[in-house]
């Protein structure tokens, strides 16, 4: 895909994300609006994968985890324009007997999905296990995963942290949503994580930064990630983003992390986001 | 009743471990993570044999529970091993989401569960792992019996696609499964068959209840003994086939009253054919510091406690 197409797929994708939330008064917008643009791009461009064909066992392909699985809706949203199941299905989002959960899970047999997520801090150790599993099967794929920066305050987060670095876990590549936001409030004020970009580099990682927002910059340093496979190091890409991107009111604050649009801010918000492959 | 024969006296988690470097030869997806208690665990030999199937995860419980359900994908079948403490109450929550909910094929391994472990006491001696792990779905909770049936179990579960609990301990003791014994997830096994009483129990507490059913035995009282290595599934056919003949039970575990096999029993028998139960485990209370065998004296879980269950349940059956 260009330019042009990324930003149009990642329009649809945003469209999709507030009809969703939006028709279930319930879900996480903001979150998921920022990480459009980086999850069009992975999932149209930079994995290597198998949609129509989804196995488990993901033998040659790479895997995508979301460790915060909260932003289901981005997730949902590539998984279904991509191919893995019927675009319609985004109809049923958080409804009863639907697989799209309200966090990803396994047990409904959606495809494209490998591990429940939900609860934070998880996805890092699970990526790590996969990416040991892909050595052991000699398979040269990558594990991706995607945190957000206040999933960071989970201690388990660090404990793979300290593993990936210390048996140099090489054929990962984990992105945080660096919005500087969470549910209460900034992330300076509820619980500051200091200098990530130090931190993570004391634990031994590479460490990336790139413009979540700019579909030069997630191409440069995702390509370069990905040379980066096979030396020695775990590579983490500080992804600075705006939560709500794309929805005027929903930026500049934490506001919109979990709250539903209701019709009327719907019809706003869809005013800003084109309609380019067709709504569900 | 006529004696049981036993093979020598051995730890079951050794049983473990001389599993797991058995399973390390048979099947190439075996692979074993651990949290720097390999040791203590006697996962040496799989270590020494199979060293790039080895993962030692360093003090970090939460990421190997992760880890391991990460490795499934792919096909690999990971065991963990820690304390029984560890393998459960520290990381509930990674087992809940990341393993059971998410169904995936991890072995989780435990060792020194209950007041056996002794001296390190209560912070160490986990008596509701049981209770903690029934409760999830599509968990198996598995507690073999001796060092024996601790090895065949852990070399059953690798054949078994789901998670599994497995749950052993630290004290020697006596041996009396077989070494040739097929082990069945779910089966019952029944050591003895009886008419006065069933006794029900499952780890260590198996051969207390032996000793306890010779107790009896010398009073003429007829035991019927069973071998609850499985708390879930639970043989609920063995239990209702056996208070069919003895219409009173003991249930006997090294751990908490509360969410253990006595309360699964329990439910077995209230849905189907109420009877007088009593309960051998843990009343509602940490353990502590000790020698391993006296601290079953003194929370009630040796073989004299369970013999008087056995009399009292009979006197309460009429």
């Amino acid at each position: 895909m260009n330019k042009e197409e990324l930003k149009s797929t990642a329009s649809q994708v945003r469209r999709d994300i507030v009809r969703m939330v939006s028709a279930v008064k319930s879900g996480h917008p903001g979150g998921s609006l920022g990480c459009a643009d980086f999850m069009t791009y992975l999932y149209f461009e930079s994995m290597r994968h198998n949609p129509s064909h989804f196995s488990m066992n993901a033998k040659d392909e790479d895997v995508f985890y979301l460790s915060n699985g909260h932003i289901s809706p981005v997730w949902y949203s590539v998984l279904a324009r991509s191919g893995y199941f019927p675009v319609s299905e985004l109809a049923t989002f958080r409804k009863i007997s639907s697989r799209l959960q309200g966090h990803p899970s396994t047990d409904k047999n959606l495809p494209g999905i490998r591990m429940a997520s939900g609860s934070l801090g998880q996805g890092l150790s699970v990526a790590i296990g996969t990416a040991a599993t892909k050595k052991l099967n000699n398979d040269k794929s990558i594990v991706y995963t995607l945190h957000g920066d206040g999933e960071l305050q989970e201690g388990q987060i660090w404990e793979a942290a300290m593993y990936a670095a210390g048996n140099k876990v090489d054929n990962l590549i984990a992105t945080i949503d660096f919005n500087g936001r969470q549910i209460d409030g900034d992330v300076d004020d509820v619980l500051p994580l200091g200098s990530l970009k130090e931190k993570w580099q004391a634990f031994g990682w590479d460490v990336l930064e790139m413009d979540g927002h700019n579909f030069e910059s997630i191409h440069s340093t995702l390509t370069e990630a990905k040379g980066k496979m096979g030396q020695g190091k775990p590579v983490v890409i500080i992804m600075k983003t705006e939560m709500g991107m794309g929805v005027d009111f929903m930026m500049g604050t934490h506001k919109w992390h979990g709250v539903a649009p209701n019709e009327e801010q719907l019809k706003d918000a869809l005013g800003q986001l084109k309609e380019t492959l067709g709504d569900y | 009743m006529k004696s049981i024969e036993t093979f020598g006296n051995k730890d079951t988690r050794s049983g473990f471990g001389e599993g797991l470097a058995e399973l390390g030869a048979r099947n190439e997806n075996v692979v074993a993570l651990c949290a720097d208690l390999t040791g203590s665990l006697k996962m040496n030999a799989f270590q020494d044999a199979y060293p790039d199937r080895f993962y030692q995860v360093g003090i970090a419980e939460a990421n190997m529970m992760g880890m391991a359900a990460g490795m499934t994908i792919g096909g690999k079948i990971p065991f963990t091993g820690t304390f029984a403490n560890f393998s459960t109450g520290r990381v509930y929550d990674q087992i809940r989401q990341s393993i059971a909910y998410s169904q995936k094929n991890v072995k989780i391994c435990a060792s020194h569960a209950g007041l056996t472990l002794g001296e390190d006491g209560a912070t160490h001696q986990i008596l509701e792992d049981i209770g903690m792990m029934r409760m999830l779905p599509n968990m198996t909770v598995i507690v073999p019996a001796d060092f024996n049936q601790t090895k065949q179990a852990t070399i059953a579960i690798a054949d078994h696609q789901g998670p599994v609990y497995l749950r052993f301990g630290r004290p020697v003791m006596p041996i009396f499964v077989k070494s040739d014994a097929v082990f069945q997830i779910g089966k019952a096994d029944i050591i003895q068959e009886g008419t006065d009483v069933t006794i029900i129990a499952c780890g260590h507490m198996v051969w207390k209840s032996i000793e306890a059913a010779q107790l009896l035995a010398a009073k003429g009282i007829s035991v019927e003994l069973i071998n609850m290595h499985t708390i879930k599934p639970l043989d609920e056919e063995a239990i209702l086939k056996s208070v069919a003949k003895t219409k009173c039970i003991v249930t006997a575990e090294e751990h908490m009253a509360n969410g253990g096999l006595g309360e699964a029993v329990a439910r077995v028998l209230a849905s189907n054919t109420p009877c007088p139960q009593e309960f051998i485990a843990v009343d509602d209370s940490f353990g502590e510091s000790g020698k391993p065998m006296d601290l079953m004296e003194k929370y009630g879980l040796g073989a004299t406690h369970i013999e008087a269950a056995a009399q009292k349940a009979m006197q309460r059956r009429g």
